[in-house]
């Protein structure tokens, strides 16, 4: 059996929540609207996600970009195909994806410490626990 | 969050429940940006966007009573009536854009139906405190007139408007407007359509943090700072910028940054500008159509295609979106008459991002805007990019070069 070494760290609640889900890591900042609804696939030309799906991973970005209604309708609609993610971790907030992440009721938090950048890769669990601003990464070793 | 008196009424629903769900998403938004208290705003413009979650909101709290205690001002939707003249409207879209229109109307909004409100009808004066969400208007006001916005939501805009207030937060606090990073444009600039270039190549260079441009001839038209910005807060979350020597809270380098070192520095070369525009714009060759109005034309950009268009025969179908004012000018002025009998279109209260646009889904076109080609690629529609001048001669032969 694979065992697991389980990192916990203090993160700034924006978005109220609780959740699970593999993480995956985007060097670009991200817009819901690029983004196919029933898939969850990245479909914006020379994303970092480029084809790749957000569908209930823990979404790990710099910021938000896109204008002020797009990214509120990219999230509604991934939300009613049930194709959102889980949860989103964020470094700069931007009151576009705030605004969004609270009327959609997706958790996001930012203010996690570097020592969590040097720990994160694609593929960790993580459980993203907004309420009690705790973040915490489960790897298999 | 400190909150007053009548605020915490508000939060708690004694002036009803569209407030109350209204104040819930403000305290959130400052409590997240760790505002201290909120700030009355005497303007706001909504991005209002005919989408599903734009209609779900604002259904939502019409529904739960609410109406604005500041009118905001509104984007547009698309134009139902001028669309069904001359081609097939969806009974689903028809449905949306009627409820749209319907919500908007009794939540007491100004039905003005227009992306660049900073031109017409809306003018903020230099520190007013507002909130403007859309991506031109919001780096035009904070950026150009020296108003105060943060980057709002369509969402969180018409929240501020039913509430009366914002959170104290962000751009809207001396210290969060000084500059950060020094761009140094070595490009030249020399049309409106150079600076569509240089906001959509910059904010990756920039990154995180308020840009400084130097290097940016001082006479620079409304249209250019309109284009500007529309790209940096497309391509980037930009809503602010200084041009030393143009923009209010930037005479000098010293005055943007607040007398402190710039935290970067970048350079924008011809070089980059040209790399980005190969990289957003489809190849050269046949085109289908050409569609300007991201963000909506001026009076000043609708001349400049009269005037190429005088005389001359349309090969492929041209529309151009601008405000209703605009093409109440443009009829008066014959600039209407030209592009319509060149085979062209003026559509007024619509956006280049709606369903209305079917007809031209799967086709190749050609504008001026990155913005416009960025948001379209989800509806099929591919694009090629040049200025205004150059997608004319194109729209004139079927063809570009």
């Amino acid at each position: 059996m694979s065992e697991q070494k389980v990192l916990t760290m203090k993160c700034h609640k924006i978005a109220g929540g609780k959740s699970c889900g593999e993480a995956l890591i985007s060097c670009d900042d991200m817009c819901f609207y690029l983004v196919e609804p029933r898939s969850g696939v990245v479909i914006e030309k020379g994303h970092a996600l480029e084809g790749r799906s957000i569908a209930g991973k823990v979404l790990i970005f710099p910021s938000g970009k896109g204008s002020s209604v797009v990214q509120a309708d990219g999230l509604y609609q991934l939300k009613m195909k049930g194709t959102e993610p889980k949860a989103i971790i964020i470094q700069h907030p931007d009151t576009v994806l705030v605004a969004s992440a609270i009327i959609m009721d997706v958790p996001l938090v930012d203010g996690l410490p570097p020592e969590f950048y040097q720990a994160v890769v694609s593929g960790d669990e993580l459980e993203v626990d907004a309420d009690n601003s705790m973040v915490t990464i489960k790897k298999r070793t | 969050m400190y909150l007053t008196g009548e605020e915490q009424q508000m939060l708690d629903g004694k002036f009803g429940e569209g407030v109350s769900i209204a104040m819930k998403v403000l305290v959130a938004v400052g409590e997240a940006f760790g505002a201290e208290r909120m700030v009355e705003i005497t303007r706001s413009h909504v991005a209002l966007s005919n989408q599903e979650a734009d209609l779900w909101f604002v259904e939502k709290l019409v529904k739960a009573g609410a109406t604005c205690r500041v009118s905001p001002t509104v984007n547009p939707g698309f134009n139902l009536e001028y669309f069904q003249q001359v081609k097939a409207v969806d009974r689903d879209d028809e449905e949306i854009i009627k409820r749209t229109r319907a919500a908007y109307k009794t939540i007491g909004a100004t039905l003005t139906y227009n992306c660049t409100p900073y031109l017409e009808k809306n003018i903020p004066r230099f520190g007013e405190i507002t909130a403007f969400s859309e991506s031109s208007a919001t780096p035009y006001i904070n950026s150009v007139y020296g108003a105060r916005t943060n980057r709002e939501a369509a969402q969180s805009a018409l929240c501020a408007s039913v509430a009366g207030r914002v959170p104290l937060y962000g751009l809207l606090l001396d210290e969060n407007r000084r500059g950060q990073v020094l761009v140094e444009v070595q490009a030249k600039m020399e049309s409106d359509f150079d600076y569509n270039m240089l906001g959509y190549c910059a904010p990756k260079k920039i990154g995180f943090g308020v840009p400084v441009f130097t290097g940016l001839p001082i006479k620079t038209s409304p249209e250019a700072l309109m284009n500007l910005g529309a790209q940096l807060n497309t391509a980037g979350a930009v809503s602010l910028y200084h041009i030393v020597g143009v923009t209010p809270e930037a005479p000098t380098i010293e005055a943007a940054f607040h007398g402190e070192d710039p935290e970067k520095r970048v350079v924008i070369t011809e070089e980059d500008i040209k790399q980005v525009r190969d990289v957003i714009s489809a190849e050269a060759g046949k085109i289908d159509f050409a569609l300007f109005g991201c963000p909506h034309l001026t009076i000043n950009q609708v001349a400049k295609i009269a005037r190429m268009l005088e005389g001359k025969k349309l090969a492929v179908e041209l529309w151009v979106c601008t405000s209703s004012l605009t093409k109440e000018l443009a009829k008066r002025m014959g600039y209407l008459g030209i592009i319509n009998r060149a085979g062209g279109h003026i559509v007024e209260d619509t956006c280049i991002d709606q369903p209305c646009w079917q007809f031209l889904y799967g086709k190749k076109g050609v504008t001026d805007s990155p913005k416009c080609a960025y948001y379209t690629e989800r509806r099929n529609m591919d694009f090629v990019i040049r200025s205004i001048s150059e997608c004319i001669e194109a729209a004139i032969k079927g063809e570009v070069k």
